[in-house]
């Protein structure tokens, strides 16, 4: 369980990012995090990854308070970041050097395996496509098994195709380790697909407009009904978010209601 | 030759297409061959204007009188001699600027102190053309091999700093950031991220400077010297004989090549990831 509390940051040239942003991400669940442009989705995401530091606030992982990068947490950036002189396995294995090498070996060889990529151990990454690289990215923040999985808009290089190959990729790897998962979005299909929960966020200073909870089952049919209305839903409330406040609460009741 | 002639050569060629892996090999020493067409054709033109006596070749001796000047010189052991000579200049000067151009290079593109402190001092002696201070270096080191050393070293140093100072510099910060988040100590992030992503750009500046060193041991050896491919230069000057000034021009030729040939071979395992740096080496 990953929990975040009143979390605050301003940057050094005053820029206001994040204000008071508070809320949780449940084991075994996977939240979204969607809002437009400049709403400090990303800055929210390296703060909890501990790259950044937190102006206020707290974030703990299962109780534990964490404020620089720790084992508990997992990240996969925009782009895949591989270390281009290392083959994927060893890619991989680059966080889990401390272990013996039989184990490190295993777990590269299991994980890689489950991103169907073990065919291409011995590969560089220029050798492999932009969404085998992502999947050697995700392999790499899974191998350590972090308790909490932090992906910061990991397919929004890739084409459609590629991204819902990727999805399912991922909601496989989820359900076997069932990690906290908190993935940053700018679409809105990707985060009604994965998200058991939607955290709509607001820009200047970014904080949280509305969180909406997705009670679909899985695996979801994204041409049922039910989908396409929870895709309006969030989509109404995102248009809403970028509103000045005090016509958003009024344009959001009726504003999933104009929809259809 | 008729249409169909052209046609059925082409399939033939078309049908040895599969073995064109095999035969590749081939086709690129032609390539290569090709490179040498017009030095061969200038040397025996050349050749042949001095043996049908149309020219004394006495200030440009023909190819053979210096391919036999070289031989001469390599039966007495002579060559030996003054190759083995400039090449422990060149070594020598190159490892202490390779050396300190590694050292300081790196230094200054980790700490943004040290950068401020030093890279303007550095940039403005780099901008004293090295020639000009052998005076100085004579009078500091006397006239023998320190000197020399010191003159080749300084040549070496430049292009290594400003490679090795500029690759620490541009090292992805995305790369680093991962680092940091699988909490890599100091220690760790140089070994493992920084000194792999930087080799490329060492190896090319260690190329370049290695190149600069060689031009540097000419100028060291001009400044006097008992042995060495410089010294046969001026000797040849001196003496008035231009076969031997070719033939030295010749060993350099050959020897600022294989020295380089070395180099990148055993540069080749720290780069062979990257995807741009072959179009460069």
């Amino acid at each position: 369980m990953l929990t975040i509390d009143r979390l605050s940051k301003t940057y050094a040239n005053g820029t206001e990012a994040l204000r008071a942003v508070t809320f949780d991400v449940p084991g075994g669940a996977i939240t979204a995090v969607i809002g437009g442009s400049g709403c400090g989705k990303t800055t929210l995401l390296r703060l909890i990854a501990g790259l950044d530091l937190a102006s206020s606030g707290r974030i703990a992982v299962d109780g534990e308070t964490i404020s620089a990068p720790h084992p508990a947490a997992g990240i996969v950036f925009q782009e895949p970041r591989l270390f281009p002189w290392l083959s994927a396995e060893d890619n991989v294995a680059f966080g889990i050097a401390h272990l013996a090498a039989g184990e490190r070996r295993d777990r590269v060889k299991t994980v890689l395996h489950r991103v169907g990529l073990i065919d291409y151990a011995k590969r560089l990454p220029r050798e492999l496509s932009g969404g085998q690289q992502q999947r050697v990215a995700i392999a790499r923040a899974l191998v350590a098994g972090p308790k909490a999985l932090l992906l910061d808009e990991p397919f929004s290089a890739l084409d459609a195709f590629t991204r819902a190959s990727l999805h399912d990729h991922l909601l496989s790897l989820w359900e076997t380790s069932k990690p906290a998962v908190l993935i940053v979005t700018h679409d809105v299909d990707e985060a009604v697909t994965l998200g058991s929960k939607v955290v709509v966020m607001s820009p200047k200073p970014g904080r949280i407009f509305e969180i909406v909870d997705v009670p679909l089952g899985r695996p979801r049919d994204r041409r049922s009904d039910a989908f396409d209305t929870l895709k309006r839903r969030v989509l109404a409330s995102l248009d809403a978010s970028m509103l000045p406040s005090s016509q958003a609460r009024e344009r959001i009741a009726e504003g999933a209601g104009m929809w259809w | 030759m008729t249409v169909t002639d052209l046609t059925s050569e082409a399939m033939e060629r078309v049908a040895a297409q599969p073995a064109a892996p095999h035969r590749r090999p081939a086709g690129f020493s032609i390539k290569v061959l090709l490179g040498l067409v017009i030095p061969v054709l200038l040397a025996l033109a050349w050749e042949g204007t001095v043996r049908a006596g149309f020219a004394t070749g006495r200030l440009m001796p023909p190819p053979s009188r210096i391919f036999s000047t070289l031989a001469a010189l390599a039966k007495s052991g002579e060559l030996w001699l003054h190759t083995c000579a400039t090449l422990g200049r060149v070594l020598g000067g190159f490892g202490i600027g390779a050396a300190a151009g590694t050292l300081l290079g790196a230094a200054m593109g980790a700490s943004g102190l040290a950068r401020r402190l030093l890279d303007p001092t550095l940039h403005a002696l780099r901008a004293v053309p090295s020639i000009a201070w052998v005076p100085l270096f004579i009078l500091w080191l006397g006239i023998f091999e320190a000197s020399k050393l010191a003159l080749i070293g300084l040549g070496v140093f430049f292009p290594v700093y400003l490679g090795v100072e500029g690759a620490v510099r541009s090292v992805d910060r995305k790369l680093i950031e991962v680092g940091r988040s699988f909490r890599l100590s100091r220690f760790e992030m140089v070994r493992r991220v920084l000194l792999p992503a930087v080799l490329p750009s060492w190896a090319i500046s260690l190329r370049s400077g290695l190149g600069l060193g060689f031009m540097f041991v000419v100028a060291a050896e001009f400044m006097g010297a008992s042995e060495g491919l410089g010294y046969l230069l001026v000797d040849g000057q001196q003496l008035g004989k231009p076969d031997q000034i070719l033939a030295a021009i010749v060993a350099f030729a050959l020897l600022g090549k294989a020295a380089d040939s070395v180099l990148i071979l055993l540069t080749k395992p720290f780069i062979a990831w990257q995807d741009t740096i072959h179009t460069r080496l």
